[in-house]
């Protein structure tokens, strides 16, 4: 369990985390989502104590982290998994963590084990790969058995297979009834892995809300048709309430689901092509929520498309 | 691949603290291989310095030089180096944290800074203190193996004849011979940790190491130029005149100038350390790391 009161942080001129008060609870995946810049790391960083906060408190299982008798047994974080000494062996790094909270050394030799680090233990994390980084981050995260876990951005430079692993790992760790909290600028990691979201943007809360409450609320149902009728379907879709736009030989339909499109086709006699149920990608719809809350700016071409087909699998 | 994390741990059964934090510091000093060829450096440097200085003086001293002969300092010359090597391990100890960002992951790991600082800092005291007692003994005990010989050379005509040979090699038994060798691991240790200190003041390695060797060396050679009455009011409080009277049995210095007394002037050289290890600690435990 993680709670924040009005947590703000300053630095220097820029207002980094502008009063931000959330919970999250324990037994599913809470989402930390927002566009690069809007604070997310700030705030696993105040959660920490590595920053201290310039008003407001954030306590985890009741306490502030730094008065946790045992703290790796209460939080387990993964910020950034390049914050180690590359000239220590994998082994060595997690056995001088694990010290620090008196966890037995054999705990070392499990986690290695767990992420699958057990044959480059003895070898110097300079030459890791950023995936065997990445989970070299995720074993120091678990040597303490924690109730609460952290994950900035873990899929940042993972393969397909890695991925699927970390979304894998953190669903697991949340049956268990651990509290996992993971941050990520991409709705679409967070669809595949997330239970609950915190949406922010320029340090402030901007969603707090299930994930399918925020897809219902924040996506557009679309379809495509391909045909060589372009025209007469437009205006039949028109007719029925819906709006098309013409590009080229397709069709893009809103406001229609695609059963009545494919009936008004049929009842007219008109043949299609394709006919295609698509989902206006939650990036968009995200990327629309968090527009006022972008913290640069970058000229994106304009018509980019940014449409998803509806249950293509990505991994 | 599993992805639950097997075992369970055993309950625990104190807090975590101190005692803990010193086998981490330890496990980290001991783990990476630069600390480690670093002090093989620092007694490289020190030993082969004081040896062939040594060496030198035994060949040849001029009979003026007879006077202040001090085969305690001559055996441990190489401590004016080895502290230039030594105060890069006692920076690195705390920089290299903060240069590979290490220093996050350990305060996630314990939260409690002056834990970490504290434990921190007593490994390397003890690292410190054991490389440098290593170097003055060695030294010293060398040193004294050419000091049964010292060829005493005058000048006549163009080359320097040898007019006498004199055994001028002391014993630890001697008045202030014993405290002048442990004085050489002293002056090492606590150099050392001036640069600690400086390190966790400036919290960058190249930064930390400057302003080490210009408080320890940089400040020494100054007061090499400065006017006589200047130098008289000066040169004992300057960290390396104040240190380096306990590391031998004679005043280092200006003949006619005035020096503080061993041990003094050793405290005067450990405040300037614990003036930045203190100032160190207070920014280490404020700044958002």
């Amino acid at each position: 369990m993680i709670e924040a009161d009005g947590l703000t942080k300053r630095y220097a001129d820029k207002l980094a985390v502008d009063h931000l008060s959330f919970t999250v609870t324990p037994g599913r995946v809470t989402g930390f989502l927002g566009p690069n810049g809007a604070g997310k790391s700030t705030t696993m960083r105040l959660i920490l104590g590595l920053d201290r906060p310039t008003a407001g408190s954030v306590t985890v299982n009741g306490r502030p982290f730094s008065a946790a008798d045992n703290p790796m047994r209460e939080v387990g974080a993964l910020l950034d998994a390049k914050a180690i000494h590359g000239g220590r062996s994998a082994y060595h790094h997690l056995l001088c963590l694990a010290q620090t909270n008196d966890l037995p050394a054999r705990r070392v030799g499990e986690v290695l084990e767990m992420v699958g680090l057990t044959e480059v233990a003895r070898k110097r994390s300079k030459g890791f790969s950023l995936g065997m980084g990445q989970r070299l981050g995720i074993a120091a995260a678990l040597l303490g058995d924690p109730k609460v876990l952290m994950f900035d951005e873990p899929v940042n430079g993972l393969d397909p297979e890695g991925i699927l692993w970390i979304r894998n790992l953190m669903k697991a760790l949340a049956a268990e009834g651990r509290t996992v909290f993971v941050s990520s600028h991409l709705m679409s990691e967070m669809q595949h892995t997330a239970d609950h979201l915190l949406v922010i943007g320029r340090g402030r809360l901007i969603a707090d809300c299930t994930v399918e409450e925020f897809i219902e609320q924040n996506s557009e149902q679309q379809v495509r048709v391909r045909t060589p009728d372009t025209a007469r379907m437009a205006e039949l879709v028109t007719a029925a309430g819906g709006r098309a736009t013409t590009d080229g030989p397709r069709l893009q339909i809103f406001r229609l689901p695609v059963e009545r499109v494919g009936d008004l086709a049929f009842e007219n006699n008109i043949r299609l092509h394709e006919l295609t149920a698509l989902q206006a990608s939650l990036e968009e719809a995200f990327m629309e929520l968090t527009k006022e809350a972008v913290e640069y700016h970058a000229a994106v071409p304009a018509g980019a498309p940014a449409i998803e087909e509806a249950g293509k699998v990505e991994s | 691949m599993t992805t639950t994390t097997a075992a369970a741990l055993p309950p625990a059964t104190r807090r975590s603290g101190l005692p803990g934090a010193l086998r981490s510091e330890w496990t980290k000093i001991r783990s990476v291989r630069s600390t480690v060829y670093t002090l093989a450096t620092t007694c490289v440097v020190t030993i082969g310095i004081s040896v062939l200085f040594a060496w030198g003086q035994s060949e040849s001293t001029s009979k003026q030089d007879l006077a202040d002969f001090d085969p305690v300092r001559m055996s441990m010359f190489g401590i004016v180096f080895g502290q230039l090597v030594i105060v890069v391990i006692g920076v690195m100890t705390l920089s290299s944290e903060y240069s590979t960002n290490m220093i996050r992951t350990s305060l996630s790991a314990m939260p409690r800074r002056g834990v970490v600082y504290s434990a921190k800092l007593l490994v390397f005291t003890a690292v410190a203190l054991v490389t440098g007692m290593f170097c003055s003994f060695t030294s010293y005990f060398i040193g004294q193996i050419f000091f049964r010989t010292v060829h005493i050379r005058e000048l006549q005509g163009n080359a320097r004849h040898v007019i006498a040979v004199r055994d001028l090699s002391t014993t630890l038994s001697t008045p202030h011979v014993l405290r002048a060798v442990i004085g050489g691991g002293l002056y090492l240790t606590v150099s050392a940790l001036l640069a600690f200190g400086l390190a966790a003041l400036l919290r960058h390695t190249a930064g930390a190491i400057t302003a080490s060797i210009g408080a320890l060396f940089v400040t020494f050679i100054m007061t090499q130029f400065l006017p006589h009455d200047w130098a008289a009011k000066v040169d004992k409080w300057v960290p390396f005149l104040a240190g380096s009277q306990i590391w031998g049995v004679r005043k280092l210095g200006g003949s006619d100038i005035p020096m503080l007394s061993p041990w003094t002037g050793f405290a005067m050289f450990a405040a300037y350390a614990a003036v930045a290890i203190a100032f160190g600690a207070v920014l280490f435990r404020r700044r958002d790391a």
